[in-house]
Protein backbone atom coordinates (compact mmCIF):
# COMPACT_ATOMS: atom_id res chain seq x y z
CA UNK A 1 0.00 0.00 0.00
CA UNK A 2 1.27 3.45 -0.87
CA UNK A 3 1.34 6.22 1.66
CA UNK A 4 -1.15 8.94 0.66
CA UNK A 5 0.66 11.74 -1.14
CA UNK A 6 -0.45 14.96 0.50
CA UNK A 7 -0.33 13.80 4.14
CA UNK A 8 3.20 12.52 3.47
CA UNK A 9 4.26 15.92 2.09
CA UNK A 10 2.82 17.70 5.09
CA UNK A 11 4.29 15.23 7.57
CA UNK A 12 7.81 15.62 6.18
CA UNK A 13 7.58 19.40 6.03
CA UNK A 14 6.08 19.55 9.52
CA UNK A 15 8.88 17.38 10.92
CA UNK A 16 11.53 19.72 9.50
CA UNK A 17 9.73 22.84 10.63
CA UNK A 18 9.17 21.43 14.11
CA UNK A 19 12.86 20.68 14.42
CA UNK A 20 13.60 24.22 13.26
CA UNK A 21 11.14 25.94 15.61
CA UNK A 22 12.66 24.04 18.52
CA UNK A 23 16.29 24.74 17.74
CA UNK A 24 15.94 27.97 15.71
CA UNK A 25 19.47 27.15 14.68
CA UNK A 26 19.11 27.57 10.96
CA UNK A 27 16.98 30.69 10.79
CA UNK A 28 19.16 32.59 13.25
CA UNK A 29 22.26 31.52 11.33
CA UNK A 30 20.73 32.60 8.02
CA UNK A 31 19.49 35.90 9.44
CA UNK A 32 22.89 36.73 10.83
CA UNK A 33 24.51 35.86 7.53
CA UNK A 34 21.98 37.96 5.63
CA UNK A 35 22.55 40.95 7.92
CA UNK A 36 26.29 40.73 7.43
CA UNK A 37 25.87 40.38 3.71
CA UNK A 38 23.67 43.51 3.54
CA UNK A 39 26.28 45.40 5.54
CA UNK A 40 29.09 44.20 3.31
CA UNK A 41 27.12 45.19 0.23
CA UNK A 42 26.43 48.69 1.50
CA UNK A 43 30.11 49.25 2.29
CA UNK A 44 31.46 47.56 -0.82
CA UNK A 45 29.10 49.34 -3.18
CA UNK A 46 29.29 52.59 -1.23
CA UNK A 47 25.58 53.04 -1.72
CA UNK A 48 24.38 56.61 -2.01
CA UNK A 49 20.71 57.39 -2.43
CA UNK A 50 20.48 57.12 -6.22
CA UNK A 51 22.59 53.96 -6.48
CA UNK A 52 20.64 52.46 -3.58
CA UNK A 53 17.35 52.75 -5.44
CA UNK A 54 18.89 51.02 -8.41
CA UNK A 55 20.52 48.18 -6.56
CA UNK A 56 18.32 47.43 -3.58
CA UNK A 57 16.37 44.66 -5.32
CA UNK A 58 19.60 43.03 -6.47
CA UNK A 59 21.08 43.18 -2.99
CA UNK A 60 17.89 41.66 -1.56
CA UNK A 61 17.82 38.71 -3.95
CA UNK A 62 21.51 37.92 -3.85
CA UNK A 63 21.43 38.01 -0.05
CA UNK A 64 18.38 35.77 0.06
CA UNK A 65 19.86 33.19 -2.30
CA UNK A 66 23.26 33.08 -0.59
CA UNK A 67 21.62 32.73 2.80
CA UNK A 68 19.35 29.96 1.54
CA UNK A 69 22.43 28.00 0.39
CA UNK A 70 23.31 27.55 4.05
CA UNK A 71 19.86 26.10 4.64
CA UNK A 72 19.86 23.61 1.75
CA UNK A 73 23.14 22.08 2.81
CA UNK A 74 22.02 21.63 6.40
CA UNK A 75 18.59 20.33 5.57
CA UNK A 76 19.99 17.49 3.45
CA UNK A 77 23.10 16.81 5.51
CA UNK A 78 20.95 16.35 8.58
CA UNK A 79 18.88 13.69 6.79
CA UNK A 80 21.99 11.92 5.56
CA UNK A 81 24.04 11.94 8.73
CA UNK A 82 21.35 10.43 10.90
CA UNK A 83 20.34 7.97 8.18
CA UNK A 84 16.87 9.47 8.16
CA UNK A 85 16.73 9.72 4.38
CA UNK A 86 17.41 6.00 3.94
CA UNK A 87 14.71 5.27 6.48
CA UNK A 88 12.17 7.42 4.65
CA UNK A 89 13.17 5.80 1.36
CA UNK A 90 12.46 2.38 2.85
CA UNK A 91 8.87 3.34 3.57
CA UNK A 92 6.42 3.22 0.66
CA UNK A 93 6.34 7.03 0.49
CA UNK A 94 6.20 8.38 -3.08
CA UNK A 95 9.53 10.00 -3.99
CA UNK A 96 7.70 13.10 -5.17
CA UNK A 97 6.16 13.52 -1.73
CA UNK A 98 9.60 13.42 -0.09
CA UNK A 99 10.82 16.06 -2.50
CA UNK A 100 7.81 18.32 -2.00
CA UNK A 101 8.03 17.95 1.78
CA UNK A 102 11.70 18.95 1.83
CA UNK A 103 10.98 21.74 -0.63
CA UNK A 104 8.12 23.04 1.50
CA UNK A 105 10.21 23.20 4.67
CA UNK A 106 13.16 24.79 2.84
CA UNK A 107 10.89 27.34 1.18
CA UNK A 108 9.12 28.20 4.44
CA UNK A 109 12.42 28.88 6.19
CA UNK A 110 13.76 30.93 3.27
CA UNK A 111 10.49 32.81 3.04
CA UNK A 112 10.62 33.56 6.76
CA UNK A 113 14.07 35.02 6.20
CA UNK A 114 12.70 37.08 3.30
CA UNK A 115 9.94 38.44 5.52
CA UNK A 116 12.53 39.40 8.12
CA UNK A 117 14.70 41.09 5.50
CA UNK A 118 11.98 43.14 3.82
CA UNK A 119 11.07 45.39 6.79
CA UNK A 120 14.72 45.46 7.81
CA UNK A 121 15.85 46.71 4.42
CA UNK A 122 12.94 49.13 4.34
CA UNK A 123 14.35 50.68 7.50
CA UNK A 124 18.00 50.51 6.50
CA UNK A 125 17.65 51.70 2.92
CA UNK A 126 14.80 54.14 3.38
CA UNK A 127 12.73 52.54 0.61
CA UNK A 128 9.37 50.90 1.01
CA UNK A 129 9.90 47.21 0.29
CA UNK A 130 6.83 46.22 2.29
CA UNK A 131 4.56 46.02 -0.71
CA UNK A 132 2.24 43.07 -1.30
CA UNK A 133 3.58 42.80 -4.83
CA UNK A 134 7.14 42.45 -3.57
CA UNK A 135 5.98 39.80 -1.10
CA UNK A 136 4.21 37.95 -3.90
CA UNK A 137 7.31 38.07 -6.12
CA UNK A 138 9.43 36.86 -3.21
CA UNK A 139 7.09 33.94 -2.56
CA UNK A 140 7.09 32.78 -6.17
CA UNK A 141 10.84 33.24 -6.59
CA UNK A 142 11.69 31.48 -3.33
CA UNK A 143 9.69 28.39 -4.31
CA UNK A 144 11.48 28.30 -7.64
CA UNK A 145 15.06 28.36 -6.46
CA UNK A 146 14.26 26.26 -3.41
CA UNK A 147 13.07 23.54 -5.81
CA UNK A 148 16.51 23.49 -7.47
CA UNK A 149 18.26 23.90 -4.14
CA UNK A 150 16.47 20.92 -2.63
CA UNK A 151 17.22 18.70 -5.62
CA UNK A 152 20.86 19.74 -5.96
CA UNK A 153 21.50 19.49 -2.22
CA UNK A 154 20.31 15.89 -2.37
CA UNK A 155 22.77 15.43 -5.21
CA UNK A 156 25.83 17.21 -3.80
CA UNK A 157 25.35 15.91 -0.26
CA UNK A 158 26.56 12.55 -1.57
CA UNK A 159 29.65 13.89 -3.29
CA UNK A 160 33.10 14.39 -1.87
CA UNK A 161 33.23 18.16 -1.29
CA UNK A 162 29.56 18.66 -0.63
CA UNK A 163 29.50 22.12 0.96
CA UNK A 164 31.75 23.54 -1.72
CA UNK A 165 29.95 22.03 -4.67
CA UNK A 166 26.40 23.16 -3.96
CA UNK A 167 26.92 26.86 -4.78
CA UNK A 168 28.82 25.94 -7.95
CA UNK A 169 26.04 23.64 -9.06
CA UNK A 170 23.18 25.85 -7.95
CA UNK A 171 24.09 29.41 -8.86
CA UNK A 172 24.24 29.10 -12.65
CA UNK A 173 20.96 27.21 -12.76
CA UNK A 174 19.29 29.63 -10.35
CA UNK A 175 20.24 32.56 -12.56
CA UNK A 176 16.87 32.83 -14.34
CA UNK A 177 15.25 33.42 -10.96
CA UNK A 178 17.70 36.15 -10.02
CA UNK A 179 17.16 37.74 -13.42
CA UNK A 180 13.37 37.74 -13.40
CA UNK A 181 12.88 38.34 -9.68
CA UNK A 182 15.16 41.39 -9.57
CA UNK A 183 13.54 42.67 -12.73
CA UNK A 184 10.06 42.42 -11.20
CA UNK A 185 11.15 43.83 -7.82
CA UNK A 186 12.96 46.71 -9.47
CA UNK A 187 9.95 47.61 -11.60
CA UNK A 188 7.65 47.53 -8.56
CA UNK A 189 10.00 49.69 -6.48
CA UNK A 190 10.47 52.19 -9.29
CA UNK A 191 6.70 52.55 -9.56
CA UNK A 192 6.74 51.37 -13.16
CA UNK A 193 3.39 50.75 -14.92
CA UNK A 194 1.69 47.45 -14.11
CA UNK A 195 2.41 45.54 -17.34
CA UNK A 196 6.15 45.81 -16.72
CA UNK A 197 6.30 44.07 -13.35
CA UNK A 198 3.43 41.76 -14.22
CA UNK A 199 5.33 40.56 -17.28
CA UNK A 200 8.43 39.81 -15.23
CA UNK A 201 6.37 38.16 -12.49
CA UNK A 202 4.60 36.03 -15.05
CA UNK A 203 7.96 34.91 -16.49
CA UNK A 204 9.16 34.15 -12.97
CA UNK A 205 6.05 32.06 -12.29
CA UNK A 206 6.50 30.20 -15.59
CA UNK A 207 10.17 29.40 -14.85
CA UNK A 208 9.22 28.29 -11.34
CA UNK A 209 6.55 25.96 -12.73
CA UNK A 210 8.98 24.45 -15.25
CA UNK A 211 11.69 23.86 -12.66
CA UNK A 212 9.23 22.46 -10.13
CA UNK A 213 7.99 19.92 -12.64
CA UNK A 214 11.54 19.01 -13.73
CA UNK A 215 12.85 18.65 -10.18
CA UNK A 216 9.83 16.61 -9.14
CA UNK A 217 10.44 14.21 -12.02
CA UNK A 218 14.19 13.95 -11.45
CA UNK A 219 14.28 13.69 -7.64
CA UNK A 220 13.51 9.98 -7.67
CA UNK A 221 16.66 9.28 -9.68
CA UNK A 222 18.82 11.32 -7.34
CA UNK A 223 17.89 9.47 -4.15
CA UNK A 224 17.64 6.03 -5.77
CA UNK A 225 20.52 3.69 -4.96
CA UNK B 1 34.83 -15.82 -14.46
CA UNK B 2 33.07 -13.24 -12.29
CA UNK B 3 30.73 -10.69 -13.72
CA UNK B 4 33.24 -7.95 -13.09
CA UNK B 5 36.11 -9.46 -15.04
CA UNK B 6 33.72 -10.37 -17.80
CA UNK B 7 32.75 -6.73 -18.23
CA UNK B 8 36.42 -5.78 -18.15
CA UNK B 9 37.15 -8.21 -20.94
CA UNK B 10 34.23 -6.85 -22.90
CA UNK B 11 35.32 -3.28 -22.30
CA UNK B 12 38.86 -4.01 -23.40
CA UNK B 13 37.59 -5.76 -26.51
CA UNK B 14 35.43 -2.81 -27.43
CA UNK B 15 38.20 -0.36 -26.79
CA UNK B 16 40.65 -2.16 -29.00
CA UNK B 17 38.25 -2.37 -31.89
CA UNK B 18 39.32 -0.42 -34.99
CA UNK B 19 37.29 2.61 -36.00
CA UNK B 20 34.02 1.71 -37.69
CA UNK B 21 33.93 2.68 -41.35
CA UNK B 22 31.07 5.12 -40.77
CA UNK B 23 33.16 7.00 -38.22
CA UNK B 24 36.06 7.27 -40.64
CA UNK B 25 33.72 8.58 -43.33
CA UNK B 26 32.23 11.07 -40.87
CA UNK B 27 35.65 12.28 -39.79
CA UNK B 28 36.75 12.83 -43.37
CA UNK B 29 33.47 14.57 -44.25
CA UNK B 30 33.82 16.86 -41.22
CA UNK B 31 37.37 17.85 -42.07
CA UNK B 32 36.54 18.47 -45.73
CA UNK B 33 33.32 20.29 -44.78
CA UNK B 34 35.20 22.49 -42.33
CA UNK B 35 37.78 23.39 -44.97
CA UNK B 36 35.01 24.15 -47.48
CA UNK B 37 33.01 26.36 -45.11
CA UNK B 38 36.20 28.18 -44.10
CA UNK B 39 36.84 28.85 -47.77
CA UNK B 40 33.27 30.09 -48.26
CA UNK B 41 33.42 32.37 -45.24
CA UNK B 42 36.97 33.66 -45.54
CA UNK B 43 37.41 33.87 -49.31
CA UNK B 44 34.24 33.43 -51.33
CA UNK B 45 31.91 35.70 -49.36
CA UNK B 46 32.14 39.42 -50.06
CA UNK B 47 33.69 41.80 -47.54
CA UNK B 48 31.14 43.68 -45.44
CA UNK B 49 30.95 47.34 -46.45
CA UNK B 50 30.67 48.74 -42.92
CA UNK B 51 32.51 46.24 -40.75
CA UNK B 52 35.18 45.03 -43.14
CA UNK B 53 37.03 41.76 -42.74
CA UNK B 54 36.10 41.24 -39.08
CA UNK B 55 32.51 40.49 -40.06
CA UNK B 56 33.74 37.14 -41.46
CA UNK B 57 34.12 35.86 -37.91
CA UNK B 58 30.35 35.62 -37.82
CA UNK B 59 30.54 32.50 -40.04
CA UNK B 60 32.21 30.71 -37.13
CA UNK B 61 30.72 32.62 -34.20
CA UNK B 62 27.07 31.81 -34.70
CA UNK B 63 27.49 28.22 -35.99
CA UNK B 64 29.68 27.47 -32.96
CA UNK B 65 26.81 28.39 -30.67
CA UNK B 66 24.45 26.13 -32.54
CA UNK B 67 27.02 23.36 -32.49
CA UNK B 68 27.07 23.74 -28.71
CA UNK B 69 23.29 23.64 -28.81
CA UNK B 70 23.32 20.26 -30.58
CA UNK B 71 25.97 18.88 -28.25
CA UNK B 72 24.17 20.00 -25.10
CA UNK B 73 20.92 18.74 -26.61
CA UNK B 74 22.55 15.31 -26.98
CA UNK B 75 23.51 15.55 -23.31
CA UNK B 76 19.84 15.97 -22.44
CA UNK B 77 18.88 13.07 -24.69
CA UNK B 78 21.68 10.92 -23.26
CA UNK B 79 20.60 11.84 -19.73
CA UNK B 80 16.97 10.97 -20.29
CA UNK B 81 17.77 7.70 -22.02
CA UNK B 82 20.33 6.74 -19.37
CA UNK B 83 17.77 7.32 -16.62
CA UNK B 84 15.14 5.40 -18.57
CA UNK B 85 17.24 2.48 -19.81
CA UNK B 86 20.37 2.47 -17.66
CA UNK B 87 22.74 1.87 -20.58
CA UNK B 88 26.22 3.26 -19.91
CA UNK B 89 26.71 4.30 -23.52
CA UNK B 90 24.06 6.99 -23.14
CA UNK B 91 25.89 8.41 -20.16
CA UNK B 92 29.12 8.49 -22.15
CA UNK B 93 27.30 10.36 -24.92
CA UNK B 94 25.99 12.82 -22.34
CA UNK B 95 29.51 13.43 -21.00
CA UNK B 96 30.94 13.79 -24.50
CA UNK B 97 28.13 16.23 -25.30
CA UNK B 98 29.11 18.41 -22.37
CA UNK B 99 32.80 18.46 -23.28
CA UNK B 100 32.22 19.15 -26.97
CA UNK B 101 29.53 21.72 -26.23
CA UNK B 102 31.78 23.41 -23.68
CA UNK B 103 34.57 23.70 -26.24
CA UNK B 104 32.15 25.07 -28.83
CA UNK B 105 30.70 27.65 -26.49
CA UNK B 106 34.22 28.78 -25.60
CA UNK B 107 34.86 29.23 -29.33
CA UNK B 108 31.61 31.16 -29.49
CA UNK B 109 32.62 33.47 -26.63
CA UNK B 110 36.16 34.01 -27.89
CA UNK B 111 35.18 34.81 -31.48
CA UNK B 112 32.48 37.10 -30.13
CA UNK B 113 35.04 38.97 -28.04
CA UNK B 114 37.38 39.32 -31.02
CA UNK B 115 34.54 40.73 -33.11
CA UNK B 116 33.32 43.03 -30.34
CA UNK B 117 36.75 44.68 -29.91
CA UNK B 118 36.59 46.70 -33.15
CA UNK B 119 32.79 46.91 -33.47
CA UNK B 120 31.68 47.65 -29.89
CA UNK B 121 35.09 49.03 -28.91
CA UNK B 122 35.37 46.58 -26.02
CA UNK B 123 36.26 42.91 -25.56
CA UNK B 124 33.44 42.29 -23.17
CA UNK B 125 30.34 44.02 -21.91
CA UNK B 126 27.76 42.90 -19.35
CA UNK B 127 25.04 42.64 -21.90
CA UNK B 128 22.19 40.22 -21.02
CA UNK B 129 23.03 37.82 -23.82
CA UNK B 130 26.76 37.87 -23.21
CA UNK B 131 26.17 37.34 -19.52
CA UNK B 132 23.83 34.42 -20.05
CA UNK B 133 26.24 32.83 -22.55
CA UNK B 134 29.02 33.11 -19.97
CA UNK B 135 26.76 31.58 -17.33
CA UNK B 136 25.97 28.74 -19.72
CA UNK B 137 29.70 28.03 -19.98
CA UNK B 138 30.07 28.13 -16.20
CA UNK B 139 27.15 25.74 -15.73
CA UNK B 140 28.84 23.11 -17.86
CA UNK B 141 32.16 23.77 -16.15
CA UNK B 142 30.26 23.06 -12.94
CA UNK B 143 29.00 19.82 -14.53
CA UNK B 144 32.58 18.66 -15.12
CA UNK B 145 33.66 19.59 -11.59
CA UNK B 146 30.65 17.91 -10.05
CA UNK B 147 31.31 14.81 -12.10
CA UNK B 148 34.86 14.63 -10.87
CA UNK B 149 33.62 14.98 -7.30
CA UNK B 150 31.43 11.88 -7.17
CA UNK B 151 33.20 8.61 -6.63
CA UNK B 152 30.59 5.89 -6.96
CA UNK B 153 30.20 5.24 -10.68
CA UNK B 154 26.52 4.34 -10.77
CA UNK B 155 25.58 7.23 -8.59
CA UNK B 156 27.76 9.54 -10.67
CA UNK B 157 25.97 8.55 -13.86
CA UNK B 158 22.51 9.06 -12.41
CA UNK B 159 23.40 12.40 -10.82
CA UNK B 160 25.09 13.77 -13.88
CA UNK B 161 22.18 12.78 -16.09
CA UNK B 162 19.95 14.84 -13.83
CA UNK B 163 22.34 17.78 -13.84
CA UNK B 164 22.82 17.60 -17.60
CA UNK B 165 19.08 17.84 -18.12
CA UNK B 166 18.74 20.78 -15.73
CA UNK B 167 21.69 22.66 -17.24
CA UNK B 168 20.03 22.83 -20.62
CA UNK B 169 17.76 25.58 -19.30
CA UNK B 170 20.74 27.97 -19.45
CA UNK B 171 21.16 27.15 -23.16
CA UNK B 172 17.51 27.91 -23.83
CA UNK B 173 17.80 31.16 -21.89
CA UNK B 174 20.81 32.25 -23.94
CA UNK B 175 18.91 31.45 -27.10
CA UNK B 176 15.73 33.29 -26.15
CA UNK B 177 16.94 36.06 -23.85
CA UNK B 178 17.47 38.32 -26.81
CA UNK B 179 13.77 38.20 -27.54
CA UNK B 180 12.66 38.69 -23.93
CA UNK B 181 15.09 41.29 -22.60
CA UNK B 182 14.88 44.28 -24.92
CA UNK B 183 17.99 46.19 -23.82
CA UNK B 184 20.57 43.92 -25.37
CA UNK B 185 23.04 45.35 -27.87
CA UNK B 186 23.73 41.95 -29.44
CA UNK B 187 22.54 41.95 -33.04
CA UNK B 188 20.13 39.39 -34.45
CA UNK B 189 21.01 38.57 -38.02
CA UNK B 190 18.15 36.21 -38.78
CA UNK B 191 14.93 38.02 -37.92
CA UNK B 192 14.43 41.54 -36.59
CA UNK B 193 17.26 43.01 -34.52
CA UNK B 194 16.42 44.60 -31.17
CA UNK B 195 16.27 48.40 -31.21
CA UNK B 196 19.54 48.92 -29.38
CA UNK B 197 21.50 46.36 -31.40
CA UNK B 198 24.91 47.60 -32.44
CA UNK B 199 26.97 46.14 -35.23
CA UNK B 200 24.14 44.49 -37.05
CA UNK B 201 24.44 43.80 -40.76
CA UNK B 202 22.08 42.64 -43.41
CA UNK B 203 21.67 38.97 -44.22
CA UNK B 204 22.31 39.45 -47.93
CA UNK B 205 22.34 36.49 -50.29
CA UNK B 206 26.14 36.42 -50.03
CA UNK B 207 26.00 36.13 -46.25
CA UNK B 208 23.35 33.42 -46.42
CA UNK B 209 25.42 31.52 -49.03
CA UNK B 210 28.42 31.35 -46.71
CA UNK B 211 26.47 30.96 -43.47
CA UNK B 212 24.08 28.13 -44.35
CA UNK B 213 26.69 25.41 -45.10
CA UNK B 214 28.72 26.43 -42.06
CA UNK B 215 25.66 26.38 -39.83
CA UNK B 216 24.62 22.96 -41.10
CA UNK B 217 28.12 21.59 -40.59
CA UNK B 218 28.36 22.83 -37.00
CA UNK B 219 24.83 21.72 -36.22
CA UNK B 220 25.31 18.13 -37.36
CA UNK B 221 28.66 16.74 -38.51
CA UNK B 222 31.01 18.58 -36.16
CA UNK B 223 29.37 17.63 -32.85
CA UNK B 224 28.43 14.14 -34.04
CA UNK B 225 31.96 13.24 -35.12
CA UNK B 226 33.66 14.74 -32.08
CA UNK B 227 31.20 13.14 -29.67
CA UNK B 228 31.63 9.73 -31.29
CA UNK B 229 35.42 9.96 -30.94
CA UNK B 230 35.06 11.12 -27.35
CA UNK B 231 32.72 8.23 -26.50
CA UNK B 232 35.26 5.75 -27.87
CA UNK B 233 37.96 7.45 -25.84
CA UNK B 234 35.83 7.19 -22.70
CA UNK B 235 35.34 3.47 -23.32
CA UNK B 236 39.12 3.06 -23.54
CA UNK B 237 39.68 5.14 -20.41
CA UNK B 238 37.23 3.00 -18.51
CA UNK B 239 38.80 -0.21 -19.71
CA UNK B 240 42.17 1.14 -18.63
CA UNK B 241 40.84 2.04 -15.22
CA UNK B 242 39.24 -1.36 -14.77
CA UNK B 243 42.52 -3.01 -15.75
CA UNK B 244 44.34 -0.91 -13.17
CA UNK B 245 41.92 -1.92 -10.44
CA UNK B 246 42.27 -5.53 -11.52
CA UNK B 247 46.07 -5.44 -11.36
CA UNK B 248 46.16 -3.60 -8.06
CA UNK B 249 43.75 -6.03 -6.46
CA UNK B 250 45.77 -9.07 -7.47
Amino acid sequence: MKTPFLPAVIAIAAKDLRAETRSRELLSLMTLFALLSILVFSFALDLDKRVREESVSGVFWVTLIFASLLGFNRSMAQEQDSGALDAILLTPTPRGAIFLGKLLSNAMITLALGLILLPLMTALYGMNLLDWRVVLTTTVGVFGFCAIGTLLAALTSRSRAREALLPIALLPIALPFVLMATRATKAILAGAPAPEWQGALFMLAAITAIYLALCLLLFGYVVEE
Amino acid sequence: MTENTQSIAMGAGQAGRPQPRLLRVLTLATILGFAATLYLGLVAAGTDIQQGQVQRIFYIHMPAFFGAFTAFGLTVLGGILYLARGSETWDKIALAGVEVGFAFSLINLLTGAIWARPIWNTWWTWDPRLTSAAIMCLTYAAYLMLRAGIEDRRRKRAFMSVYGILSFVTVLITLFIIRVVPETIHPVIVGASPQNAQGTFEATSGVVMALTPSLLLWLTLMPATLIWHRVRLETRLEALQNRKIEILSE
